[in-house]
């Protein structure tokens, strides 16, 4: 049997990656979706420009 | 760019729901399995990120065989999501099933027939985005892409069976596996329902992101049309 200690490390450490693996993913998307709606802004404005 | 769907929003809050649900089916309703203990909690997360991860290789070699029949931009796109998505959780999978080997089997990594094919499909598609970048033409990329997924499937059913096909110290969880096998357990009813209930939540999680990363991917679509105008 595995101690309780070392057990309960292992599976907090193993739900912290998930956690932020996952979160870093959302956040990535977030993040392209706010820039690609910044450009299509600006290329909208330059295309009124034109 | 279209706003967001209703059915979007939705999906959304019920991936929320369910996640939450997830977490308090693993941690509250599922025993504490007796050999394990704790650490075993990490299975319930572990298999479902699998499983989403090669429905996600299987997803993209479907929109992959789409693009070569219809040559739509569009089956490009889903293509990209869903093997972009795959990727996260797949990689999950292969970190979590890691750190729930050290306390189990005494080691984070072996080359063992079910780590390794894992490792490998999750590199043929770490490639997969490596290579796409290098080509310009949107055509060619695509084209290039479909028939890249096509092949690269064929190492998720390889990955699956392994641990059925070679000796392997990974268990099987469905069916029986590797007589070799180190570290499975006897599947309670609570823990079956919790696997299940976890294997949806990620199913639905899956298809939340897809959605997302797909219109993500037509809003880039949408700026490189206005900005190849522009130049012009």
């Amino acid at each position: 049997m595995i101690a309780y200690a070392i057990s309960i490390k292992y599976m907090v450490t193993g739900y912290a990656v998930i956690f932020i693996v996952l979160a870093t993913y959302l956040v990535s998307l977030i993040v392209r979706w706010q820039g690609l709606k910044r450009d299509l802004q600006t290329y909208e404005k330059l295309e009124e420009r034109q | 760019m279209k706003p967001q769907p209703k059915a979007l929003t939705i999906l959304t809050v019920l991936s929320a729901v369910l996640f939450l649900g997830a977490l308090g089916m693993v941690f509250l309703y599922a025993p504490l399995e007796e050999v394990m203990n704790y650490v075993q909690k990490i299975f319930y997360f572990h298999i479902s990120n699998a499983w989403v991860g090669m429905l996600g290789f299987i997803v993209a070699a479907v929109a992959g065989v789409m693009y070569l029949v219809k040559k739509d931009m569009k089956w490009d796109i889903v293509e990209l999501a869903a093997v972009e998505i795959s990727l996260v959780f797949f990689l999950i999978a292969i970190v979590s099933g890691s750190i729930w080997a050290k306390p189990s089997w005494g080691t984070y990594w072996t080359w063992d027939a079910r780590l390794t094919t894992a490792a490998i499909l999750e590199m043929i598609y770490l490639a997969y985005l490596l290579l796409r970048q290098g080509i310009e033409d949107p055509e060619r990329r695509a084209r290039f892409s479909a028939v890249y997924t096509l092949i690269g499937a064929v190492s998720v059913p390889v990955t699956f069976l392994s641990i059925r096909i070679w000796q392997t110290i990974h268990p099987a969880v469905i069916g029986a596996g590797s007589s070799s096998g180190q570290g499975s357990f006897g599947m309670t009813p609570e823990m079956l329902t919790t696997m299940f209930f976890c294997l949806a939540t990620f199913s639905v999680l899956f298809i939340t992101l897809l959605w997302y990363r797909i219109r993500l991917g037509h809003l880039a679509e949408q700026v490189d049309q206005l900005k190849f105008r522009i130049m012009q």
